[in-house]
């Protein structure tokens, strides 16, 4: 065991420290509150280079696999068990660990000048800080309940900070869209949990060969089916899959990720485009070896790869195509990123871990890159989005330009000297080998080529032509102030020119002339072949790739660069040639729409529904037995009243009558009772005498 | 373990005491009344606290038992005793009775009788969940509702009158079905106690009796069993409630005062799961069992109507109120899914013990959660002018960013996040239902889905937005209100990172339920 591992924890629980700090402190404490998160992430981020550096040996024991170093601790007992979670340190967790430090310090930097002017920047940085400890935990978890649990805070500070200004109805739907479309996922998310738990009686990954991940419960999983025939590690893996899904912004969850752009800026290079979106390829990653686990050990894809792949594929062309009509600068690399996301999980799926994770690692950088350098555009031109009302910046923001234009190479791969291109290159080689289908070696390249043209259209609109914001507020009073774009405070650019230099450099660790990050993450070691890259396996493939972005670079000047754009008004070089195609392009493929009018609409008729059978149905019932209750209390009143009660009083009433009848027989006058007595004598007589006759 | 001072006892007198001081304050002593009606509460919660701290964590025995003669020719003794489980009732009523005074310390009304009431509900609560001989169990069970019938109707909102009687009727009916059956089986065994009752259950014993003495040729022993056991399942399954038992609730809850509301979903609306763990599921295990499909299937229509029903409604009290029926349905959902029978029972031990963990746990992550909820809804209504539908505000969150952050703690609490006291509950429940009954459990995390879907609109709603002009003196939590909350959200969190503190007090009760469901 590493003398790092037992400490492992210490990596996020600094920032959470800090976080819970922040939160108390009062609101113009502001220089505390970002020394506070900036310092507990620099710490962290030395912890992870020493994490790192002790990973860097197992490589070279070459046992068949990256060696997993663990630590436990009981969370609480379970019946006659313990429920028991801990973490891990093994090359996948390391290489993350430094990653999210890495470009959460940067970003951390960057926000103390991006958000200096916000009233609520210690909250900012409370929230920054909170995603940061749950992130990290996130990444070195060996337990998939303690995982997920992170996956949840993730998701909650995401939510968080799409909603940091909450004032805006936008900036509030768009959280809680992000919020409840990622929830949809994590409901698989938690089904495979329970799942997984049941078969395997535990959640840790790697357990000295008792581990979920480790080869004695793959193989049990493996062999059992459930209904449809289907497989338990399959259909365990899908539902896992589901998780990514919505947090990775795929098809078709993909929804809320453009929409999170509501948020500060620095929070959609961080979370949205560096790291949390990139969860769900981490997850994918994590779990690899239950998703490519096959029943008979055959070679070939399982069905839960191929639904990654597949997903991955057409996300990838589908997201990069709508990006090419949008105007806003932060959608369009939303969109990017969905796409970008999009060939990870290809990745992934065709060519294993080390594929798909070198491309999390370079894309972490240079998307976080042009996030910034968007964000420090959207500075510059006083907060304007829309790339229509920019133009000229490259003259106003060198910097920003400079730097700008490294993201933009390296996302669009350019060869050679750019990390993009190297771990795209891994990709496509892989799909190209992929013995299941041709079909998403196609679609990675035409998302390549769509890449390279939405990047050329973006940039020239934003830094090519001449500046076209100023006009349409030229009269207000700051005129001579707004109209000019200015460049942002070094504390913002510093920033940038890092990303720059790792965007550049990161590829030349994973190059096929030596790849050393493959190696890393696979345990093997590698060594150095200069020859490679002449070979016949990889030439032909490095010289497709630089035929289909000069093509996407082309395209992208011929419509966009060569005739300077001058008007905000004036409409997109493909909305002249394909109106209606660009219109939907532009709509999103009107995915939205289509939800808001199925699910939206089927969630609120059963809402109502249930509510309306609770009102009149269920409701009605009581009603009806109180009323029937009420209707025989009413009867038997009735009853009581008109019948017996009717029948009694009558009687009563003849007794009383006979005895008012018989009363006036008593009148007290004592010649009346004479009178009576006499005729009584008189009669008794008469009777005597006839009587003896 | 016989106890000569008699805690429990004490326990149940202080409130009931101390409600006769309060009761007899003069109507003007409006702050004495109040601040004696609190410290009562302390009081009680002190000792509930000294209960809690003795309990001897690793025996499956009851504690604090005290056993009298009563009325020996009735099988009626005064029997109070309490597992893990009563304790921890004992403990959330306690908890949540002086957070209820602090929020109703505003009332002007009657004050006196109002902190009396609420004393006496807690003492109904406290005897209710600690009593194990029927007679008097019923005694509080029905005890507990006749003050709760007099705050709604007496300080009630618009609706109070049909509400209040809607409540005290409804309930009132599911408790006549409860006592028929108790006197059924009482004929049949000449029996209360609880654990005896639980004893014949067990062994199989009880339909036999039934029908020995109250049986008749045309019908079956299992038949009139079941007859038997559908009137106490009636009495629980209003007080949980049960859908389709449960019209009375979101009516109720909307017109109670605030404070009151807090306790019904806190602690009252925990009665009927109790019920349920303490005396159906020991007493009538077989009949339970024949019928646990239809069982599951109404916790599932409990966990997901109640849900949309929630989303439906303008009204947050209303809303929170199906919300409450919601997170009940998923305490349903683990009891009957621990009922079913297996082959292996070791294997799955763990997967019982979880899912009545989980329910035990939300019970009282419920309890306070809900009852935190309502909490900060009375806050906001008193500052509205006791406007509280979800269309009625926006943006609150600017003017009381405190009062928004709680809020939003404990609704984040309710709708399961982890590292709140809310998710490690749901999940238990969902791990041990997912064994034993997947397809439920698969159906029912549309529950966990909705309620997302709308507590987060309530939120969005509320307290995000543009603020209207009306509302932009809205005023955020004083200092004082801080404090009062602060403890039970600090608990929210506390209960969500160490579930132990809970499970530790359970974990052996739940150990021997699932031994004693184990062998069929």
């Amino acid at each position: 065991m590493n003398a790092i591992t037992p400490y492992l924890w210490l990596i996020p629980a600094l920032p959470l420290a800090a976080a819970g700090v922040i939160a108390l402190l009062r609101q113009r404490r502001k220089t505390l509150a970002a020394g506070l998160a900036v310092g507990s992430i620099g710490l962290s981020l030395i912890l992870s280079f020493i994490a790192f550096w002790t990973t860097l040996g197992g490589a070279s024991q070459g046992h068949g696999g990256p060696a997993h170093d663990t630590s436990r601790f009981v969370w609480f007992a379970l019946g006659p068990t313990n429920l028991e979670l801990g973490w891990v340190l093994d090359p996948l967790a390391a290489s993350m660990l430094v990653m999210v430090t890495l470009v959460g310090l940067l970003i951390f930097v960057y926000s103390v000048g991006y958000m200096a002017h916000d009233e609520n920047f210690t909250r900012f940085f409370s929230f920054l800080a909170l995603f940061a400890a749950a992130m990290l935990g996130l990444v070195i978890a060996n337990n998939l309940l303690l995982l997920f649990i992170c996956w949840e805070l993730v998701g909650l500070t995401s939510y968080l900070l799409i909603g940091f200004w909450f004032h805006k109805p936008s900036a509030a739907a768009a959280a809680k869209k992000a919020f409840l479309t990622t929830r949809v996922g994590d409901i698989g998310f938690l089904l495979a949990i329970v799942w997984l738990y049941a078969q395997t009686g535990t959640l840790q990954f790697y357990d000295d060969g008792a581990g979920c991940l480790e080869h004695s419960a793959l193989t049990r999983l493996v062999t059992q089916t459930t209904t449809g025939g289907l497989g338990v590690a399959t259909a365990i893996s899908l539902l896992l899959f589901c998780g990514a899904i919505g947090k990775s912004g795929q098809l078709p969850l993909h929804v809320w990720l453009p929409d999170a752009m509501e948020g500060p800026t620095p929070v959609s290079a961080l979370i949205h485009a560096a790291t949390m979106v990139a969860a769900g390829v981490f997850l994918v990653a994590r779990v690899y070896p239950l998703m490519a686990v096959h029943p008979d050990g055959a070679a070939e894809a399982t069905t839960a790869l191929q639904a990654v792949t597949w997903v991955g594929a057409l996300t990838a062309v589908f997201a990069a195509s709508i990006a090419v009509a949008q105007t806003d600068i932060k959608r369009i690399l939303a969109y990017s990123t969905v796409s970008q996301l999009g060939f990870m999980m290809m990745g992934l799926g065709v060519g294993g871990v080390a594929v798909g994770m070198f491309h999390l690692i370079t894309h972490a950088f240079f998307k976080a890159l042009l996030f910034l350098g968007a964000g420090s555009v959207i500075h510059g031109v006083h907060e304007e989005q829309d790339i229509r009302r920019m133009g000229g910046l490259r003259r106003w923001m060198p910097v920003t330009f400079a730097t700008y234009g490294v993201g933009m190479m390296a996302l669009a791969g350019v060869p050679l000297f750019f990390s993009g291109f190297w771990s795209k290159d891994a990709i496509l080689h892989a799909a190209h080998g992929w013995t299941v289908s041709a079909a998403p070696f196609y679609l990675g390249l035409c998302g390549a080529l769509l890449t390279a043209f939405y990047m050329t259209r973006q940039v020239c609109y934003v830094f090519g032509g001449a500046y076209r914001g100023g006009a349409g507020r030229a009269a207000t009073a700051h005129a001579s102030r707004r109209d000019t774009p200015h460049e942002s405070p070094a504390v913002m650019t510093a920033p940038l020119i890092v990303l720059a230099v790792f965007a550049v450099v990161l590829g030349f660790v994973g190059t096929p002339v030596w790849p050393w990050f493959q190696g890393y993450l696979t345990g093997e070691s590698v060594e150095f072949h200069a020859s490679a890259l002449l070979s016949r396996e990889h030439w032909p493939m490095i010289a497709l790739s630089a035929l289909i972005v000069l093509t996407g670079f082309g395209l992208g000047w011929y419509w966009y660069g060569r005739q300077p754009i001058t008007s905000p008004e004036a409409p997109d070089a493909i909305e002249r040639y394909q109106p209606t195609f660009f219109a939907v392009l532009r709509g999103k493929y009107y995915v939205d729409e289509f939800y808001a009018r199925t699910v939206v609409r089927w969630h609120a008729a059963w809402a109502w529904t249930c509510d309306t059978f609770d009102r009149w149905v269920w409701g009605g019932v009581v009603y009806a037995i109180s009323a029937v209750v009420v209707g025989c209390a009413w009867l038997t009143r009735a009853l009581d009243d008109y019948g017996i009660n009717l029948g009694f009083d009558r009687a009563c009433r003849q007794i009383a009558r006979g005895g008012q009848a018989g009363s006036r027989f008593q009148s007290g006058q004592v010649h009346d009772y004479l009178r009576a007595l006499g005729m009584a004598l008189v009669v008794l007589l008469l009777l005597f005498i006839w009587g003896d006759s | 373990m016989m106890n000569p001072f008699g805690s429990i006892t004490l326990l149940t007198l202080i409130p009931l005491v101390g409600g006769l001081v309060v009761a007899a304050l003069p109507a003007g002593q409006k702050t004495l009344a109040r601040r004696l009606g609190l410290g009562v509460s302390l009081l009680a919660l002190a000792v509930a606290g000294a209960l809690w701290s003795g309990f001897d964590r690793d025996s499956t025995a009851l504690q604090y038992v005290e056993r009298r003669a009563w009325v020996p020719t009735l099988a009626v003794e005064y029997f109070v005793g309490v597992d893990g489980m009563g304790l921890l009732m004992v403990m959330l009523a306690a908890l949540l009775v002086p957070l209820a005074l602090l929020v109703s310390w505003r009332i002007e009304e009657r004050v006196p009788l109002y902190f009396a009431l609420v004393l006496w509900l807690e003492a109904g609560l406290f005897g209710a969940f600690t009593a194990l001989n029927f007679f008097h169990w019923f005694l509080f069970w029905e005890l507990s509702l006749i003050p709760a019938f007099f705050l709604v109707r007496l300080w009630g909102g618009p609706d109070r009158g049909s509400a209040a009687t809607q409540f005290f009727i409804y309930t009132m009916a599911g408790s006549v079905g409860l006592l028929l059956a108790f006197l059924a089986l009482f004929l049949a065994t000449g029996k209360f106690d609880f654990l005896e009752l639980a004893d014949l259950g067990r062994t199989h014993q009880t339909a036999a009796l039934l029908h020995a003495h109250l049986g008749w040729s045309g019908m079956s022993a299992d038949a009139l069993a079941q007859a038997v056991f559908f009137g106490a399942f009636l009495g629980f399954a209003v007080k949980v409630p049960v859908l389709p038992f449960h019209t009375w609730l979101p009516s109720t809850y909307a017109a109670a005062p605030t404070g009151t509301t807090m306790l019904l979903t806190g602690a009252l609306s925990k009665m009927g799961v109790y019920g349920f763990l303490r005396i159906l599921l020991p007493i009538f295990p077989d009949q339970m069992r024949a019928w646990e499909t239809p069982l599951l299937g109404l916790a599932v229509l409990t966990i997901v109507c109640s849900a949309a029903a929630a989303f439906a409604q303008r009204d947050v009290k209303r809303m929170l109120a199906y919300s409450s029926v919601n997170h009940l349905g998923y305490c349903l959902l683990g009891m009957f899914a621990a009922l079913r029978v297996t082959g292996e029972e070791a294997r799955w031990a763990v997967e019982k013990a979880a899912a009545l963990n989980g329910v035990l746990l939300q019970m009282f992550n419920h309890g306070l959660t809900a009852a935190m909820l309502f909490g900060f809804v009375a806050l906001i209504e008193r500052r509205a002018g006791g406007l509280r539908g979800l269309d009625d505000f926006g943006g609150l969150r600017k003017p009381a960013p405190v009062l928004a952050g709680l809020m939003g703690v404990a609704a984040f609490g309710s709708l399961g996040l982890p590292g709140l006291n809310g998710f490690v509950g749901e999940f238990l429940i969902f791990k041990g239902t997912f064994a034993l009954a997947p397809w439920v459990a698969a159906l029912s995390t549309a529950g966990l889905l909705i309620t997302a879907v709308f507590l987060l609109t309530f939120l969005e709603r509320v307290f995000h937005g543009p603020l209207p002009a009306r509302w932009a003196a809205f005023p955020d939590l004083s200092r004082a209100e801080i404090w009062m909350v602060a403890p039970a959200t600090a608990l929210m969190f506390v209960l969500g990172i160490y579930p132990q503190l809970v499970i530790g007090v359970i974990h052996r009760t739940v150990l021997l339920w699932v031994e004693r469901l184990g062998p069929c």
